[in-house]
């Protein structure tokens, strides 16, 4: 297990069907080290779900090559561990079964896997939930629910598209904190996708920004602040003027057109083929 | 050890609330009761006739309350119902089984789609009661065209919903179960049957519904024993009040079938809980 080397090599990826068809990707290369924090920032539709989605294994490129360690990423695998924006636990499982849902596909046995599901929901802060179901918890506690599924797999990769977009201001700088307190102890690889600069800014060592049609990588930004990192890093004056240096990228073509969301899975509409 | 502080502690579950009933409701909902008898038994007695409706023949509450209890105590009683019950557990049964069988493989699988949909397509939108010429012809016991009827006023209800439930299930959450090792056949177990069963249950509780309705139309026509056939035959032998008996049973029969379909739904999806 460990490593977790991300090598992506002239990346295209086209979406939608026939007269639709549009690239959202085009020649993208980047390489991602064994347990670096790396940040997607761009704007909504630019294409950096897709990339996410394309390393997940749920996209294919229409062009290029992908691979973690060598091996060519050709389809989902445990491995590489996909948190979504909105939970996608399953309803109708426990929180407890949830976690062990990676074990029980593996084939481990009843008890062995609630023991661990058990002590991931310790490692996440949510030790007495086990029983409840997904709808019984708030989103912050479906999102570390979701990420203790993922981690119980021990992925290579974790690949998260922005989890935690769709919570308060307050849960999510408390779920960055536990994030980065569990990739500390793990040292898997993260690619993280945001839109919001003091997210990928606070959380990164590397950030890639991503410009829209075709999406490419525009800049690239090594962040060396000390770790572990608090709060107030957001007002360290370097910070603010690599979130100025990031605002102007972003609104570079502050007058192009809104573009459509796009998701890991492809555009909204997209339905999964049998 | 936890990495962080936790959430928050478990929430206490709410003290559940009281059911009881409050008895203003109670009285208004048994006066309307009431009322509904009461304004049956005038229209007999002064035996009111409208022109286009009339009170004349039919039997009055007493008449009624008098042959449900001979009834009770006739020994043709439980043959009657024992009958009806058989066939609409044979015919529901076979549609629930080949309904939900079907459902899930042409709703998930397109090649089952293709070839199993045509069909069907050009069967359903034929009323069950319509066969029963068809099924008098085709099975050589009168038996197996009652169950046959009930099993195809079932099917495609059942059918139905099952497609639609499968075909609706969150893409996202069948992306999850395979990004998280799941292959094969285990995406129908873990994932596509339990996110359709919701679906899957109304389409059971509404085919319990057609099949009493197809059950006691067939048995009008071609049974020997059953309570559609008791309704009918009273009405041949003109023992009225038995009409009205008949319809009763068939209405409680109904509404315990629904009820059942609806407890077992509760009990196998137990996630679905508070939500109503």
């Amino acid at each position: 297990m460990s490593a977790g080397r991300i090598h992506v090599d002239h990346l295209s990826i086209e979406l939608g069907e026939g007269a639709a068809r549009f690239e959202v990707l085009r020649d993208l290369s980047v390489t991602i080290e064994p347990g670096e924090f790396v940040c997607l920032l761009g704007p909504s539709g630019c294409g950096k779900s897709t990339l996410l989605g394309a390393l997940a294994g749920h996209l294919s490129p229409s062009q290029g090559r992908l691979s973690l360690d060598g091996e060519a990423i050709t389809g989902p695998d445990p491995d590489r561990g996909l948190v979504f924006q909105q939970h996608t636990l399953f309803p109708w499982k426990t929180v407890l079964d949830n976690v062990g849902y990676g074990l029980k596909m593996k084939g481990v046995p009843r008890a062995e896997r609630e023991r661990r599901a058990t002590e991931l929901l310790q490692l996440v802060g949510l030790q007495g939930f086990e029983r409840r179901y997904p709808r019984e918890l708030s989103g912050g506690m479906q999102q570390r629910v979701e990420i203790a599924r993922v981690l119980i797999n021990d992925p290579r990769v974790l690949l998260m598209d922005e989890p935690f977009g769709a919570l308060d201001a307050l849960t999510r700088s408390r779920m960055q904190e536990l994030l980065l307190a569990l990739w500390t102890r793990m040292r898997t690889t993260v690619v993280f996708v945001t839109h919001d600069i003091d997210e990928a800014l606070f959380l990164a060592d590397r950030v890639l920004v991503i410009g829209p049609r075709p999406g490419r990588i525009v800049e690239e930004l090594k962040l060396d602040f000390a770790r572990p990192r608090s709060a107030a890093l957001l007002t360290d004056p370097e910070f603010v003027q690599l979130k100025r240096r990031c605002l102007n990228l972003l609104r570079d073509d502050g007058h192009a057109p809104p573009l459509e969301r796009l998701t890991p899975l492809g555009t909204p509409r997209w339905r999964f083929a049998t | 050890m936890s990495a962080v502080l936790p959430a928050t502690t478990p929430l206490q579950s709410a003290p559940h609330q009281a059911s009881r009933l409050p008895l203003a409701r109670l009285t208004l909902q048994l006066s309307s009761l009431l009322a509904c008898l009461l304004l049956w038994q005038l229209a007999c007695a002064y035996r009111l006739n409208l022109g286009f409706v009339t009170f004349a023949n039919t039997p009055r509450p007493a008449e009624v309350l008098e042959a449900a209890l001979q009834l009770a105590q006739s020994p043709k009683l439980w043959p009657h119902l024992s009958s009806s019950l058989i066939r609409v557990a044979a015919g529901f049964g076979l549609a629930a089984a080949l309904g939900v069988a079907l459902g899930l493989l042409i709703g998930r699988l397109r090649p089952a789609r293709l070839s199993l949909l045509p069909p069907l397509e050009v069967l359903r939108p034929i009323p069950a009661v319509a066969w029963i010429p068809l099924a008098i012809l085709m099975f050589p016991s009168s038996e197996g065209s009652m169950i046959f009827i009930t099993f195809v006023g079932a099917l495609f209800p059942i059918l139905l919903n099952t497609i639609h439930g499968v075909q609706h299930v969150d893409a996202r959450l069948i992306a999850s179960a395979r990004g998280l090792g799941t292959r094969g056949w285990r995406l129908f177990t873990e994932v596509v049957a339990p996110g359709a069963a919701p679906s899957i249950v109304t389409g059971l509780s509404i085919g319990m519904g057609t099949c009493w309705f197809c059950l006691v139309t067939a048995e009008m026509i071609a049974g020997q024993y059953g309570i559609g056939y008791y309704t009918w035959e009273s009405y041949t032998v003109q023992a009225y009040p038995n009409i009205v008996v008949g319809m009763l049973v068939i209405g409680a029969l109904g509404m315990g079938s629904s009820a059942l379909i609806t407890w077992l739904g509760a009990r196998l999806m137990p996630w679905q809980g508070a939500k109503r």
